[in-house]
Order: structure tokens, then sequence, then C-alpha cells
């Protein structure tokens, strides 16, 4: 029991974040703060195991279910492990017509996994997404907060090795 | 280059910081509503610019925003629709990366209209570093008093704050957008209750696109009457074009609309012209729901006049001949591009999208999104093609939300306008398939996966 709190329970830099999402909302509203919360988990964690939504559920005052219903409806959202760095690549119209498949193979190639896969060393999930907004730029993945455009066989060779080198580079803005 | 209301500062350097974007004459649209005028004298500004909704249905802003209820004691709220995910769109995300500050100085100026108090800018969770960015000009604007309590000692409450998705499109849809707001998986409602009359907690809710609220700022600014001496007919203003696709020139553009399709398709200011040489073959010009259109209806309208970036324009000639500006989402397909590939491609989008309360969509997006699939991939017969048809037609005007029609049309226009191509890929699987993108023979019977 006590291992789990371990591992679910949040930093107090991350309560503190917590606090002032729920804060945006009226008194009582706080569920409105969940999907926030549940990137914040999802940003710490890699992925939301049932024990971190459970915390996450004592935080806002509301029932396990709640969350789980909104955790598993929302594609951001992991419901299972995944690799430290996913490279989600927008595999739409726009991006189609411009090369997206070109370079989901060659990821899957490169890689040695297919869409949907994780690495053996467990630091690569490759996933296609739907479009992410900036089909003017195609081809185009994002990691973790940073969207790189204009992908190039050459640009995938050089991120695939700076996140091998520092999987938390995505987070960074990097 | 047209007038630009909204994207004329965008190279100043700083423009995304408090300093300069008040220094070039940021939030002066909140001084002179708050000083000079009563909320109902805002709202005749926007009736009088014609303003429609930039977020796909062109709806007049002036007159959704009279539709709002106004219960004594209930609190109202406006929301500001950043989902931004219909394929082919981009210019919101364009917009508040480079001037935040538009946005939240639209958002204080339309919410003093609406007589709301409370605002919340709901964005796509993708968008993660753009929610960042609006938090730090949110916080800007409140040190500096624009946002807070009794701004500009005008008496005037107005607190805001970003909340955001996490990959769905149909949180797009407003009355998703407010499930999702709520903290529940983006489930659109029933309507009515239209949410002017129960929206966010069951209060008067007015939800609006980014583009809407940040034209706000130069109606208020230079009069309603000077926004819509801009454009054409009721498509008055400017509007943001997201242009991608085999154009030489991607990006986003702010139009006026009274210019010509052709023009922005070949001129050197707007898309430069079609990529690598090669000849337009179609275009999608609202985003992936409107329906495609052939090239010969692209800068042409069925009666052989020009066709302009308008509403109307776009529009001319209904389902048969036009199609629909939407949410600007301009996409130009070359002649190498697969009718059948790009059809079944989004209509992958809309059943990965369903959320899948109403049958016709849950359904018929999965199994237009199969038929598909095997005409493209070499093993589809004939009946197939009027199996779509039916299908689509089915879906239409079915469903709670419009997700089952934005599935529907882009399917119907396909066939409608391609349907040789169709054909085509039932007569002559193999060269089809090398054609496309000279795909192994595997390849060819690879299961659906949804
Ligand atoms: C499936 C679906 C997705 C939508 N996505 C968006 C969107 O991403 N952004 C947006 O502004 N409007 C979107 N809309 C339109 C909204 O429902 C709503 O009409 C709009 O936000 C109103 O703002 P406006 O009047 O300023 O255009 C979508 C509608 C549907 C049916
Ligand atoms: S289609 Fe890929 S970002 Fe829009």
């Amino acid at each position: 029991m006590e291992a789990v709190k371990q591992t679910t329970e949040f930093t107090p830099e991350m309560l503190a974040e917590v606090d002032r999402i729920i804060k945006l909302f009226p008194e009582g509203k706080q569920k409105s703060a969940l999907l926030r919360v549940l990137h914040i988990a999802q940003a710490h964690y890699g992925w939301l195991d049932v024990p971190v939504m459970d915390y996450i559920a004592r935080l806002l005052h509301i029932q396990p279910i709640e969350v789980y219903e909104v955790a598993t409806f929302y594609s951001m959202y992991d419901t299972v492990p995944v690799g430290k760095v996913k490279l989600e690549v927008c595999r739409t119209g726009p991006c189609a017509i411009e090369g997206a498949e070109k370079i989901i193979s060659y990821i899957e190639n490169k890689l040695g996994i297919k869409d949907g896969e994780t690495t053996a060393d467990g630091i690569f999930t490759l996933k296609s997404v739907e479009c992410l907004g900036a089909c003017g730029y195609a081809p185009m993945l994002q990691c973790g907060e940073k969207y790189h455009e204009h992908l190039t066989e050459e640009k995938v060779d050089a991120l695939i090795e700076a996140y091998r080198k520092n999987p938390k580079a995505n987070y960074m803005g990097m | 280059m047209g007038r630009q209301l909204l994207l004329d500062k965008v190279n100043v350097a700083g423009i995304n910081t408090y300093d300069v974007y008040r220094k070039e004459g940021g939030y002066r649209s909140v001084e002179k509503a708050l000083k000079k005028m009563t909320p109902e004298e805002v709202l005749e500004e926007v009736k009088t610019s014609g303003l429609r909704g930039r977020g796909g249905a062109g709806f007049p802003t002036g007159m959704k925003w009279s539709f709002i209820a106004k219960p004594e004691g209930v609190p109202r709220f406006l929301l500001c629709n950043a989902d931004e995910s219909e394929p082919g769109t981009f210019k919101d995300r364009y917009l508040m990366e480079k001037i935040p500050h538009l946005l939240v100085e639209g958002m204080v100026t339309s919410s003093y209209a609406l007589g709301a108090n409370q605002g919340y800018i709901y964005i796509r969770g993708e968008y993660m570093y753009v929610l960042r960015i609006l938090e730090k000009a949110i916080a800007e604007a409140y040190q500096n008093g624009w946002l807070g309590k009794n701004i500009l000692g005008s008496g005037y409450d107005f607190d805001l704050a970003v909340t955001c998705g996490a990959g769905a499109y149909i949180c797009g849809e407003e009355t998703a957008l407010i499930e999702s707001l709520e903290g529940e998986r983006g489930n659109p409602r029933i309507k009515p209750p239209f949410p002017a009359v129960k929206g966010l907690w069951q209060n008067p809710t007015v939800v609006n696109n980014v583009e809407t609220i940040a034209a706000v700022v130069p109606i208020i600014n230079d009069g309603g009457a000077e926004y819509a001496k801009i454009g054409i007919g009721r498509s008055t203003g400017t509007k943001l074009i997201s242009a991608s696709g085999n154009i030489n020139k991607p990006g986003v553009f702010e139009i006026e609309m009274n210019i010509t399709v052709e023009e922005f398709i070949y001129s050197d200011q707007y898309c430069g012209g079609i990529k690598n040489g090669k000849k337009l073959k179609a275009c999608v010009p609202g985003g992936s729901s409107v329906p495609i259109l052939p090239h010969y209806l692209v800068c042409k309208t069925a009666a052989g006049q020009d066709r302009l970036m308008s509403y109307e324009s776009l529009a001319d000639g209904g389902f048969a001949t036009g199609s629909m500006l939407g949410s600007g989402g301009f996409v130009v397909y070359d002649e190498d591009q697969c009718i059948v590939r790009n059809t079944w491609n989004f209509t992958r989008f809309y059943h990965h999208e369903s959320c899948g309360q109403c049958s016709p969509c849950r359904e018929g997006t999965g199994w237009m999104e199969k038929v598909l699939h095997r005409l493209e991939y070499g093993h589809g017969k004939m009946e197939d093609i009027d199996l779509l048809w039916d299908i689509q037609r089915k879906i239409e005007g079915n469903t709670i939300c419009p997700l089952g029609d934005a599935a529907a049309w882009p399917v119907a226009a396909a066939i409608r306008h391609f349907r040789e191509e169709f054909e085509w890929h039932v007569n002559e699987p193999v060269r089809c398939l090398e054609k496309n993108y000279g795909l192994v023979a595997e390849k060819v019977f690879e299961p659906v996966t949804a």
C-alpha cells in the first residue's frame, strides 16, 4: 500500500499547479480542472495508471469512474504504458499528400517498430495521429509539446538522435 | 496584399509581449468600449460590421450575441473556441502564438458587450505550448489592469482563464466543448436548449471562434461601418485562410474576401501557384468537411463567373457545383493526387473522431472507411460506389451534431465530381495501386484498422 502511494502522489510543485488550476473555476466546479490535471500527471508519469487516476479522483473530490471515462475518451491520454518519447506523426489529408506516409514508414524501419508500438529499450513509441493544425508545414510530427515541421529523413534522424540522448528534451521545448 | 486588420503587426518584433503590443495601439478597443460605450453600443457596432463567425458555420456574430439570455442574477459566460481541429485549418494557432494579446483584448471587449464576467479560452491539448503563451499574456493583462475587478475604473469585472482539451475533434462542436470544459467526455448535447440559454454549468453562454473574437478589436477601434466596407456583399471584413497542399507558399494569409480564387492560388502574394509546375486537380476550400471542387469549378462557378474567396461565391451552385468557405482551411491538390485515397483518409479521420453517441455517425463512418479502403486498395466492386452514396445520405441530417454531415459531405462530393476515378479504381485495380504511391502488392490485403 505504502509503495503505491509513493509512486502516485504528486510533487509539491505539481500540487501547487493543480491548486492554481482549480481556482480558475468557480467553487464546486473543480471537475473542470480534470483534463489539465491529467495532462500534468501524464507529463510526469509518462502514462495514466489506475492508481494515478484514483489519486486524481481524490484530489478533485470526484469518483474514480469519472476520471476513467474522461481518460479513455481523449486520444492524447495513454492508459497503457508507452515509451519515454512519443513520436506522434500526423497522417491526415494535407500531411498525407505531402509525404506523411513515407515519414511514418521511415520511422518504422529506423526504429524497427510498427505504428502504435514501443521500442524494446522503452524509449520510443510511434503513433500516427490526426491533424495537428500544422497542415501548411507538412509533413510534421509532435513530440511532447514540441512541433517538428517540414520533416525530411535527415531531420527525423537528427531528432531521434537528440531524443535518444535526452528523452526529457521533449518537455523542455527543444 | 489587401488590407490587414488582424495580422498587420504580426512582423513587429516583440508583438507577443505586452509592452510592444500596447505601444502599437493594443487594448484601445477596451478603453473605447469601457469608457465611452454602453454594452448595447458595442453590440450594435458588431451587428453593423456584418461580422460572421469564423469557426465554420458563418453565423452572424452580432445576432448570436443578441440571443444570449439575461435572467436576473445568473452569470453569463463567453467561451473562445480554440480547439482548431478541422483538417486543413491552422490559422488560430498562428494568431494565438504570434499575437496572443489580440485574443485577450478581444475577449475583454466582447465580454463587456455580453455582460459576461468570466471567460474561458478552450484550446486543443496538442497546442499546450500555445496555452502557456496565452497564460503569460493573461498574466500580463492582469498586471496592467485589463483584467480583474473594476477594469479602468468602469465598474466592470472580467476574469479570463485558459483550459484545454486532449485530442478530440468533436470538442470543437460548441456543446461538446462545453461538456469538455465541465470535465466530461466530449459528447455533444441535444439542442434546444441552446448554449445562449443553457450553456456552461447551465448558464447563458456564447461560444465564438478565436478569429471572430480577434476581429471585434478592429471593429470597435474603427467602427462597424468601416469594417463592413471591406470585402463584398455579406462577406465583410478580412478572413484568415490556412493554405496547404501542393502549393509553392503554404501558410496563413489574411485576405479581403473580394479577391478571386484564381488570384489566391496563383498570385505570389498568396499561394504562389502549384508546386513543381504541376496542374491543379482539385481544391477543398474550407477545411476537410466541405465539398471538394474539381479543377474546372475552382476558379470559375458553373455559370462561368470568376469565383471569389467569399462565403457566397464559394457556395455558388449549392453542393451540386459549389462548396463552402467553412473554416478557411484551403487545401490544394495537384494532378498526381488520388481522390479516392484522399476521401478514404478524411473518412478515417471522421470515423476516428466520431464520439459514438449516434448510430448513423458511429457505424456509418466506419462502414464508409472500410468500403473506401477496399476501393483504394484494389478490391472494390462497382456496387461499392452506390453503396457509399447510400451510406453518406443516411448519415447526413440524422445525428445530434453536424459531425455526421461533415463526414458525409466530402464523400458525396468526391463521388459527384470524380465518379470516373472511383470506377477506374474498380476496373484497373493494379494500375491505380501503381499510380498511387507505387504501393507494394502485399499491402493490398492489409485489413482495415480503425
Ligand atoms: C464537429 C465540429 C467541429 C468543430 N470544430 C470547431 C473548431 O475547431 N473551432 C471552431 O471555432 N469552431 C468549430 N466548430 C463550430 C462550433 O460548433 C461553433 O459553431 C463555433 O465555435 C462558433 O463560433 P463562431 O460563430 O465564432 O464561428 C465545429 C463544429 C463541429 C460540428
Ligand atoms: S493534416 Fe497534418 S497537421 Fe493538419
